[in-house]
C-alpha cells in the first residue's frame, strides 16, 4: 500500500450502540436496538441475518435516510473518519438535511439498493441519471458529468456503453440495471459503498458477474464495502469480516473464517447448520432453528435469542449479554462465554 | 403399500411444448410465440425427487403447470400412471376429465403469503379440497385436518386461526397440508422454500423429505437455488431457454456435468464456506428471449466451446452415458468441470 498514514489502522467507520426506533400508534418498533460495528479501510464487511433483523435500517441510519417521524435514531454514535472534512464526524448527531450530511450521503458514503428498478427513475435516461448524481457532488458541467457517466459505464463493464447512456431503465436487463446502480454509486468515489442485497433479485450467473465486478472495483478505487445479504454463500466469498445480526443487535462479529469455522454464538451456529452447502450432500442433516423471531415491537428482556436458543440458561432471560471480545477480533454476545 | 413396479415411471413427458401467443397491433393479432417450454422429454420414477433447475424465465414454472394441465399444451404427450396402474395420456384431457386425476397430482406454490385465502381459517383452507371432492365433512373433516396438521408439524389446536397469525414457514406448511389433503402421488413444488428465511427453509425441506419417505410421494421440485436442489433431489434436470439441456443423477449433474451450460451454472454458485474458492466460468451476454431463441444450439451465442455446427444444427437430448442425458454436439468429448473440480 502506498501513502499510508498513521490513521490507517483506525476504523473508517465505527458504530457504537446504535438504536433506531419507529414510533407507531400501536407501539414502538425497536428495529435497530444496540448495534456495534466497525469497518476497516479497504475491507468488505458482511452484514447477515434473517429477514427483519435490522440490516437495512442499520444501513439507512448510516445514510441518515430514516424518515423522521415515525423513525428516529434514539441513541448511539456513527463515527465516520471523514475524508472531506478531515475529522471524525458523528453522523448520528448531524441534522439529516444539513449541508454536511448531504455532502457525505452519496459522496463519501454511497448505497446500492436491492431492487434497481425502484431506485432508477423510469422517465430519465441512464446517462442523465448518472450525470445528475455526479453534479450533485462535484462542480462540473453537464458535458463533463456525462463524460464521467460514460467512464463509469465502461468501468462497470456494460456492453455498448455509449448507446446505453441514451437508453431508459426498462430497456436494460436486471443485471445491467444493477451495474448502472453501482456505476452511479461509485461515480463520486465514495470511501464507503453500502450494498443492500445487491444480487438477491438476480440469477446466479448474473450474481457472480456482479460480485466479480464489485471485488475488482474495490481493488481499483480503494473503497470499503458493507455488504448486506442473507445469502451465506455470497458473504463467505465476498467479506473479510462478518457481523451477524439478530433482532436489532449484532450478536457476533469476527473475520469471515471466525464466523464460518469457529462460530461461537448459538444463533450463528444455528444459521450455519440450517443451510445446505453445495457439494456436501449426504454429509449434512439440516437442523432448523426452532420457533420464530419475536416481534421487534415486543422484544423480551434478556438475550434476544433466548426464546429459540438450545443452550438457554435462566439468566439469559433476565439480562442481555454484552458484545465482548472473546478472542482477538472475535466478538460475541452470549452468556456461555462470560 | 407395495411398490410393485419401481422402475415404471409415474410420469413420462414426451416432446412437450407450451407456447404463449404474443399479440399486438390494432386487431390484437398473433405476432409470434413465447416458446416457454420447447420440446422437453423426461420421465419421473415413483418415489423420487426430480429437481428442475435453471435461471429465471427458462420455463420451469410453465413446465410444472403444463404437466399438471393448468395449461393446454401446444404439443407433446404427458403420460401419467394412475394409482390403479393404468397409464393415461392427459395432454388433451378436458378439465372435466382431469378432475378425478387432480386428487393424484397436485402443486405447491412459491409464495406462502399470497397463496392462502386470508379470510379463511386454517381448517377451511386445508379441508376445502376434501369438501370439493366430496371426501369428508363435519367431524370426519376435522379429524382429517388435525391429522394433516400434525403431519406437517403444526398444532391442530390452531385450526380455527387465520393465515396472518402464522409465520412464513408455518404458512408454507399450511399450503403443504392442503396439497396433501387428497393423498396425492405426484406433487409439483414450485420454489416452495424460495420466499423463506434459511432457518425456516430447513424446516420445510426436512418436512418434504420426510413426507417423501413416509408417504412414498413423488416430487418435481422446481428451484433456482442449486444447493437446495442438491440437498433434496435424486435426479436433476437443467433447463435453458425452454429446453432440458442435461438430466441425470444429482451427483452426475453437479460433479461431472456434460453440458457447457451446466458447467457455467454450477461454477457461479458461491459455496457457504470461505475455504472453498470459486472458479467461475464467465458467460458472455444475456439469456436469449424465448420469443426469439437462437438457431442451432440455444446456448451457442454464449458457449465457449461452440463450433460452426452449433449455430446450424440443434443438438438433441441423448443418453451420453448410462442414465446421463445431455443435449450438446460434443457432450462426452469436452472435459468439463463440476463442483470442486479444477
Ligand atoms: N418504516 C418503518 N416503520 C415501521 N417499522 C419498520 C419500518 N421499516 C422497517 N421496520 C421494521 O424494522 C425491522 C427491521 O427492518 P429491516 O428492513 O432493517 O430488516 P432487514 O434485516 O433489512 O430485513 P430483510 O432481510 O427482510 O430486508 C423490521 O421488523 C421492520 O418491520
Ligand atoms: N402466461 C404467460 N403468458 C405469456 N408468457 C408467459 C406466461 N407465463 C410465462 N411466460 C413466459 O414464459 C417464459 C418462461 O416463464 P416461466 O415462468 O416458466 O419461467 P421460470 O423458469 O419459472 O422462471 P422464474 O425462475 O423466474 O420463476 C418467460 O419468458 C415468461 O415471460
Ligand atoms: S445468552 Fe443464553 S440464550 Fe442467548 S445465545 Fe447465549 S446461551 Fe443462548
Ligand atoms: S452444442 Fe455447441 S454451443 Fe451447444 S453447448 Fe454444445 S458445444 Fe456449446
Ligand atoms: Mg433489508
Ligand atoms: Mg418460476
Amino acid at each position: 500500500m502506498n501513502g499510508t498514514s498513521t490513521t490507517d489502522s483506525l476504523p473508517l467507520l465505527e458504530i457504537k450502540d446504535l438504536r433506531t426506533y419507529f414510533f407507531l400508534e400501536k407501539g414502538t418498533v425497536r428495529a435497530v436496538d444496540g448495534v456495534n460495528l466497525s469497518l476497516q479501510r479497504k475491507t468488505t464487511l458482511g452484514l447477515v441475518g434473517e429477514s427483519g433483523c435490522g440490516k437495512s435500517i442499520t444501513a439507512m441510519s448510516i445514510m441518515r435516510l430514516i424518515q423522521e417521524p415515525p423513525g428516529k435514531i434514539v441513541s448511539g454514535e456513527i463515527l465516520l473518519r471523514s475524508r472531506t472534512f478531515g475529522q471524525v464526524l458523528d453522523l448520528a448527531k448531524l441534522d439529516r438535511h444539513s449541508q454536511t450530511m448531504r455532502a457525505i450521503r452519496g459522496g463519501e458514503i454511497a448505497m446500492v439498493f436491492q431492487e434497481p428498478m425502484t431506485s432508477l427513475n423510469p422517465l430519465y435516461t441512464i446517462g442523465d441519471q448518472i450525470a445528475e448524481a455526479v453534479q450533485l457532488h462535484q462542480k462540473v458541467s453537464k458535458k463533463e458529468a456525462l463524460e464521467r457517466a460514460l467512464e463509469m459505464l465502461v468501468k462497470v463493464q456494460i456492453a455498448m456503453p455509449k448507446q446505453r447512456l441514451r437508453e431508459y431503465p426498462h430497456q436494460l436487463s436486471g443485471g445491467m440495471r444493477q451495474r448502472v446502480m453501482i456505476a452511479m454509486a461509485l461515480s463520486c468515489n465514495p470511501s464507503i459503498l453500502i450494498a443492500d442485497e445487491p444480487t438477491t433479485a438476480l440469477d446466479v450467473t448474473v450474481q457472480a458477474q456482479i460480485l466479480d465486478l464489485m471485488r475488482q472495483l474495490q481493488e481499483d478505487i480503494d473503497s470499503s464495502i458493507i455488504m448486506i445479504t442473507h445469502n451465506l454463500g455470497v458473504v463467505s466469498q465476498m467479506a473479510h469480516f462478518v457481523a451477524v445480526m439478530y433482532l436489532g443487535k449484532v450478536v457476533e462479529y469476527g473475520t469471515t473464517n471466525d464466523i464460518f469455522h469457529r462460530s461461537l454464538h448459538p444463533y450463528t451456529v444455528g444459521l450455519l447448520n440450517s443451510v445446505p452447502v453445495l457439494g456436501r450432500k449426504g454429509k449434512k442433516v439440516l437442523v432448523p432453528i426452532e420457533g420464530i423471531v419475536p416481534s421487534p415491537m415486543n422484544i423480551p428482556p434478556g438475550c434476544p435469542f433466548a426464546s429459540r436458543c438450545p443452550k438457554v440458561m435462566p439468566k439469559c432471560r433476565e439480562v442481555n449479554p454484552e458484545l465482548q471480545e472473546k478472542e482477538s477480533g472475535h466478538w460475541v454476545s452470549c452468556w456461555l462465554y462470560e | 403399500m407395495t411398490i410393485s413396479s419401481f422402475s415404471d415411471p409415474i410420469l413420462e413427458v414426451k416432446n412437450l411444448k407450451m407456447y404463449f401467443p404474443i399479440r399486438g397491433g390494432f386487431f390484437q393479432t398473433i405476432k409470434g410465440y413465447v416458446k416457454a417450454v420447447d420440446g422437453i422429454s423426461f420421465s419421473v420414477r415413483e418415489n423420487e425427487v426430480l429437481g428442475l433447475v435453471g435461471e429465471s424465465g427458462c420455463g420451469k414454472t410453465t413446465a410444472g403447470r403444463t404437466i399438471l394441465r393448468l395449461y393446454d399444451p401446444t404439443d407433446g404427450e404427458i403420460w401419467f400412471r394412475k394409482k390403479d396402474g393404468e397409464r393415461v395420456e392427459i395432454s388433451k384431457y378436458t378439465q372435466k376429465q382431469m378432475m378425478p386425476l387432480r386428487r393424484e397430482m397436485r402443486m405447491i406454490f412459491q409464495d406462502p403469503f399470497s397463496s392462502l385465502n386470508p379470510r379463511r381459517t386454517v381448517k377451511e383452507i386445508i379441508g376445502e379440497p376434501l369438501i370439493i371432492h366430496n371426501i369428508a365433512r363435519g367431524r370426519e373433516l376435522e379429524d382429517r385436518v388435525a391429522y394433516l396438521m400434525t403431519a406437517v408439524g403444526l398444532d391442530p389446536a390452531y385450526m380455527d386461526r387465520y393465515p396472518h397469525e402464522f409465520s412464513g414457514g408455518q404458512r408454507q406448511r399450511i399450503g403443504i397440508a392442503r396439497t396433501l389433503s387428497l393423498s396425492p402421488r405426484l406433487i409439483v413444488a414450485d420454489e416452495p422454500v424460495s420466499a423463506l428465511d434459511v432457518s425456516i427453509q430447513a424446516q420445510v425441506l426436512n418436512l418434504l423429505q420426510n413426507l417423501k419417505e413416509d408417504l412414498g410421494l413423488t416430487l418435481i421440485f422446481v428451484a433456482h437455488d442449486l444447493s437446495v436442489v442438491e440437498h433434496i433431489s435424486d435426479r436433476i434436470a437443467v433447463m435453458y431457454v425452454g429446453k432440458i439441456v442435461e438430466l441425470s443423477e444429482t451427483e452426475n449433474v453437479l460433479y461431472h456435468p456434460l453440458h457447457p451450460y451446466t458447467e457455467a451454472l454450477v461454477s457461479a454458485i458461491p459455496p457457504a464456506d470461505p475455504d472453498i474458492k470459486m472458479h467461475r466460468i464467465p458467460l458472455q451476454g444475456d439469456v436469449p428471449s424465448p420469443a426469439n431463441p437462437p438457431k442451432g444450439c440455444v446456448f451457442h451465442p454464449r458457449c465457449r466451446y461452440a463450433r460452426d455446427i452449433c449455430s446450424q444444427q440443434e443438438p438433441t437430448l441423448r443418453e451420453v452415458e448410462p442414465g446421463h442425458f445431455a443435449s450438446c454436439h460434443f457432450a462426452g468429448e469436452l472435459s468439463l468441470r463440476g463442483i470442486g473440480g479444477e
